[in-house]
């Protein structure tokens, strides 16, 4: 009982108990922060394992909220809210399982400064984890927000040499965007009388409410996910992030823009977001063509697989504003996929770039003959990065599409058309970096992978792989939930599915026209 | 059982892929031969019942995959008549290539990799075979892509590989672009992805329309035509074709297994097995026809004039390809099959063989650089005899006297007759003038390798030696299916309709009126591919022995048109300036004018400049900005803390 009522909040705030240890370690000398990297590395697991307790826990045939507390806190407005369902409990999992992996990809490549180095990443995790955990709109505002300045730090004292160019685009982006939405919490709160997401999911706004409303998370959400055109600051925090940041800022905190969507705009603006659909999906859809092409021709590693990050998220837009179960479930297994995938590949390249020290495609060539280990895991998260099925990218890449097309054909087809654009930037990544003769004298002595980088790159191939042939974890986690989130997102929106546009001409019986209906 | 045949061979891939280094290149290799031959035993006692007449469908399931709403997909292993007849044909052609790649590929010191691919394919071309849906066939269409890619580009060291283990896979995702689309359409339409539930729902659906890009079309016909399309691309048709010819850079045991005999024929298996569906559409079995004749005839143009031995042939298979389109698009889907069974062995057989000559030749693929060498490779030789006479429709029209291509080359040209109209007729004629050129071609390629004086560097004409036993067995074993193959199963195929019925059991539609009208087309029409043949023998005589200047002077006559087969009609020049340059042009375009020129500099750096004029912050503060920012959100926060205390208070 008492772990039933506390789990979200021994997950959230553990790794500050981790945070207050590293404070306490005295020293500055090696062994310091030898006992550092221990320290971070042990809360980020002990984390992990209780985040894995509460996927055990969570009950997934129930679209209620779980594991909630609900305590007044500030001013009888801003509550201690916590509580997760299927659309959030995965995210959390997915948190725990990538921090060690950051924690382990710093171990060697972060030379100084490691007291701080850790503690911003154990903060950075209590945040990320708060935003997915909290069920109070304040507190989803100060993690949502909070979350920017560790990362802010992590680039701009351990990043590359244009880091601060970076720090000001991030400064530029964010801030209008999350003025707007911290504009659209306080109406909120005018309209409904409560900060609670519970209550304020069943609360019916007005639909002038709604379409400004929706307007004003998404200038915040979508710089987040980030949407095309407002992706620019994201390929060069990327290339100036070091390894661990990228990882993060891939795998995780671009899903936060998603996961507002989901928890806020289409449940919470229904109206307004089957409004806005169609532009969400032009923009997805510009994401996934322009930003692939744009990815074809990049010459810097890291700045490729970030375009590829914006096209990919495309799919995620795309899929929750599809408004059916296909979508939103797979608009949600996409970002977990992502969240591997892109973690993997950004870990991948820092493996690399922590034996060259540069990103740039033209000074690799024929790895695989020195690496063969690490072109086998670069090969499959290059499949799954372009969607190959029996890996995880597939199910997510798939189902968004599928949902597309049963509401919208030339979108459909337009968005179809990233599986080609896909295939030419990763394999001609591939064909680059891993393939060719060993020619470069810089490379003939370079080394496979060691212990450590297995250790971290190994779990991810396998969930690659586990996850594109046997989903089902996953999906059924999120079922119900989901279920409900688009039952309640139609019933609001009372749209006619498309089917209906089906003639079915002269020789459709009554019957072959009852199942095509039930059927949808 | 069917778990067995399937999942032997990834046992194989894995452990040789995961495992190779640790056990050493001879076991990997032993390993998965071994375990590809019991797959190819089990295949047999599979096909067997069905043959006789006493089999019957089953289906396996193995595992959950993706559930979504109505959206219920599992991993089922199905077997009925058509997947008896893949996995013959997979396993056997598999497991021989396995056995012959040992002694292929015993200098390569990345054999175990190798073997893995090998196995690692012959499990996705498995899993194709049995889906019992739309999209674990898709999951095996994309893994023998990927398998594809990977065996292509197995020597990686070399530029051209690599490029073309790219081009295939792109090329090929052109195709899967439609197939995908053809499945969300057919979702869209009948609720399910399930091949047999699809199938009953077909009836009510055979008039629908459905949207599709802001136009009311009839449904089938868009859902078929996107389908093909991944067809076209897995099959190497007319116009996504470009990839196949490239794809022999591969090692020469991969051409035979993935680009002959079994994963460009994917796409003859799809449309066969999706008979019921695109029965129902006139305008694409229409298509289909279209595009199977032009390729047939297209390809055997382009194979006249090539080089490379493994062109020569590559070319051909496309040819063939396009020849089972065809008989898919009169709706004799069972000589589409027939011919796709008789193919896999005869041209496994040539690949294989020309692999002898350049293991003999010390890798030499150039025919101009060959010739006289019949008595150094005898068997080889003869192997390579009994594969162009399958090849070419060698046979007695009206008697059971013939090599396995006469009967289903013959079939499918009597079929296209029978069908009539203009597609037909069309069809009839240009598959009759490319089994001319095939002819040509295959005389053409024996005459320039084994006979006449040779043109090889006289070292390695020297030394030009015949294979190993390990080689030879697979071409003895090939050699005998292209030879018995077509009169065994003639009947079962394509005799009489009842016959072809009952062995397919309803896993193809087998239409009776088109078999029989096929049966009963005029003599002339029964001999026109066999004259056709003949002419093209008598031609390559001519050219190659009895005046062998004959083809100079001829491509100097005719330089133009020499030089735009040659070329293969300029596709890949065409493609590369409507398509790859234009998106490499365009992602420049894209990324240094939109994104870094007017969002970066323009917009938001300008913006910022603005800002700092007006405010005058000075640029000296470092990371300054770093501050504005936590200090705005400090602010924010601390705002929304008082308002929430004062708002608490007014409101209670």
């Amino acid at each position: 009982m008492i772990l039933t009522n506390n789990i979200l909040t021994i997950v959230t705030f553990l790794p500050l108990v981790g945070a207050l240890f590293i404070l306490l370690t005295p020293g500055r000398d090696e062994t310091a922060a030898r006992n550092i990297r221990w320290i971070a590395l042990a809360t980020t697991l002990v984390t992990f394992a209780f985040t894995l307790v509460m996927w055990a826990m969570f009950d997934p045939s129930t679209a209620d909220f779980q594991f909630v507390q609900n305590q007044l806190w500030l001013g009888d407005v801003i509550g201690y809210r916590m509580g997760v369902d299927g659309i959030s409990v995965l995210f959390i999992v997915l948190t725990g399982l990538l921090m060690p992996m950051c924690i382990l990809a710093s171990w060697e490549s972060i030379t100084y400064r490691v007291r701080e180095y850790m503690l911003l990443f154990l903060v950075l995790e209590m945040l990320m984890i708060g935003v997915f955990a909290t069920l109070d709109l304040a507190m989803f505002y100060v993690f949502f927000e909070g979350t920017l300045l560790p990362m802010f730090l992590i680039i701009g004292i351990w990043g590359g040499q244009r880091r601060i160019q970076a720090s000001y685009k991030f400064f530029f982006y964010t801030f209008t965007g999350s003025v707007l939405m911290l504009l659209a919490i306080m109406a909120m709160y005018w309209q409904a009388g409560t900060l609670d997401i519970a209550r304020l999911l069943s609360f019916e706004f007005s639909e002038d409410a709604q379409f400004w409303l929706w307007l004003a998370f998404f200038a915040s959400l979508a710089v987040k996910m980030p949407m095309w055109p407002l992706h620019r600051w994201l390929p060069e925090a990327h290339v100036e992030a070091p390894t661990a940041g990228s990882v993060i800022l891939a795998a995780i905190l671009l899903k936060l823009g998603g996961y507002g969507f989901l928890r806020f705009s289409l449940p919470m603006f229904p109206d307004a977001s089957a409004y806005f659909s169609n532009f969400v999906f032009f923009l997805s859809v510009a994401a996934i063509i322009i930003t692939s092409l744009v990815a074809f021709v990049q010459t810097d590693i890291k700045k490729l697989i970030a375009y590829s990050s914006v096209a990919h998220m495309g799919f995620v837009t795309m899929g929750i504003f599809a408004g059916n179960v296909y979508g939103v479930q797979g608009a949600i297994f996409q970002m977990i996929s992502h969240g591997i995938v892109s973690g993997a590949l950004f870990l991948s390249i820092g493996v690399i770039y922590d034996r060259m020290h540069t990103r740039d495609i033209n000074a690799y060539g024929g790895l695989v003959e020195r690496m063969p280990r690490y072109a086998f895991a670069f090969m499959v998260f290059t499949m799954a990065n372009v969607g190959l099925p029996g890996t995880s990218g597939f199910v997510g890449e798939f189902l968004t599409l599928f949902a597309m097309y049963q509401v919208n054909t030339w979108f459909a087809v337009l968005a179809t058309t990233g599986v080609i654009l896909s295939a030419c930037y990763a394999l001609w990544l591939y064909r680059k970096i891993i393939w060719g003769a060993l020619e470069k004298e810089s490379l003939k002595s370079i080394l496979d992978l060691n212990t450590r980088e297995m250790v971290t790159i190994v779990p991810l191939v396998v969930l690659t792989i586990f996850f594109g042939v046997y989903p089902a974890p996953l999906m059924d986690a999120m079922a119900v939930s989901v279920q409900a989130l688009v039952d309640h997102y139609q019933a609001a929106v009372g749209l006619e599915p498309m089917s209906a546009l089906i003639d079915l001409g002269t020789a459709g019986n009554v019957q072959a026209a009852a199942s095509a209906a039930a059927s949808h | 059982m069917i778990q067995a045949i399937v999942f032997l061979p990834l046992i194989g891939a894995l452990v040789a892929g995961l495992f190779g280094r640790v056990i050493g290149h001879k076991p990997a290799e032993v390993l998965t031969t071994a375990l590809l031959i019991a797959a190819a035993a089990l295949s047999w006692v599979v096909f067997l019942p069905f043959f006789l007449g006493d089999g019957e469908a089953y289906k396996v399931s193995v595992l959950s995959w993706i559930h979504a709403g109505d959206l219920q997909l599992d991993w089922v292993l199905r077997v009925d008549t058509l997947t008896a007849i893949m996995l013959v044909v997979v396993n056997t052609v598999s497991s021989l290539v396995h056995l012959y790649s040992i002694g292929y590929m015993h200098e390569d010191p990345h054999r175990a990799r190798f073997f893995a691919y090998l196995s690692l394919f012959t499990f996705a071309m498995l899993m194709l075979v049995t889906a019992d849906n739309f999209i674990q066939m898709f999951f095996g269409w994309e893994g023998v892509g990927l398998a594809s890619y990977l065996l292509i580009g197995f020597w990686y060291q070399k530029e051209s590989a690599r490029a073309a283990a790219m081009k295939a896979f792109v090329v090929n995702r052109v195709g899967d672009f439609g197939f995908l689309l053809g499945i969300f359409g057919t979702f869209f339409l009948i609720g399910t992805l399930g091949f047999d539930e699809t199938f009953a729902a077909l009836p009510g659906v055979a008039d629908a329309t459905m949207p599709f890009l802001g136009w009311q079309a009839h449904a089938l016909t868009v859902i078929c035509l996107l389908l093909f399309m991944g067809a076209m691309g897995k099959s190497a048709q007319f116009l996504l074709h470009t990839w196949l010819p490239d794809a022999m850079e591969g090692p020469t045991p991969v051409s035979a297994l993935i680009h002959a005999a079994t994963m460009v024929t994917a796409g003859v298996f799809m449309v066969a097995r999706l008979s019921p569906m695109f029965e129902l559409s006139e305008t694409a079995t229409l298509f289909i026809i279209y595009i199977g004749a032009i390729t047939a005839f297209f390809a055997a143009t382009v194979g006249l004039v090539q080089n490379d031995i493994k062109r020569v042939i590559a070319y051909s298979t496309c040819s063939q390809l396009g020849y089972m389109f065809v008989a898919l698009g009169v709706g004799a889907y069972s000589a589409g099959v027939f011919h796709l069974f008789t193919h896999a062995f005869f041209k496994a057989l040539l690949f294989l063989g020309a692999g002898s000559v350049i293991h003999a030749m010390h890798h030499e693929q150039d025919m101009r650089n060959m010739g006289g060498i019949r008595k150094k490779v005898p068997i080889t030789y003869a192997m390579m005899m009994i594969g162009t006479l399958a090849l070419t429709g060698v046979g007695i029209p009206g008697t059971s006297l013939g090599f396995a291509g006469f009967f289903s080359k013959d079939a499918i040209v009597e079929a296209a007759y029978a069908f009539g109209g203009t597609a037909g007729s069309l069809a009839f004629w240009l598959l009759v003038i490319a089994a001319m050129f095939t002819s040509f071609y295959s005389w053409r390629l024996v005459h320039l390798t084994f006979h006449g004086p040779t043109r090889a560097d006289p070292h390695t004409f020297e030394h030009a030696h015949e294979s190993p036993n390990v080689m030879l067995i697979p071409l003895y074993v090939l050699a005998i299916g292209a030879v018995v193959a077509g009169v065994i199963f003639y009947d079962s195929f394509f005799g009489h309709a009842e016959h072809v019925e009952h062995f397919f059991q309803g896993s193809v539609v087998v239409d009776a009126a088109i078999i029989d009208a096929a049966h009963h087309v005029p003599t002339w029409v029964k001999w026109s591919a066999t004259i056709a043949m003949l002419l093209g023998f008598v031609t390559a005589w001519y050219m190659y022995i009895r005046n062998p200047d004959a083809p100079k002077q001829l491509a100097a006559e005719h330089r133009g048109l020499y030089q735009f087969l040659l070329n293969k009609w300029y596709f890949d020049e065409l493609y590369d300036r409507i398509f790859v340059r234009p998106a490499r042009w365009i992602g420049t375009a894209l990324w240094k004018g939109f994104d870094d020129w007017l969002v970066d500099e323009t917009l938001v750096e300008g913006l910022g400049r603005r800002v700092r004029q007006v405010t005058g912050f000075a640029t000296r503060l470092q990371s300054g900005y770093l501050y504005h920012y936590a200090f705005a959100m400090l602010i924010g926060v601390a705002a929304l803390i008082t308002w929430a205390i004062a708002a608490g208070g007014l409101l209670g």
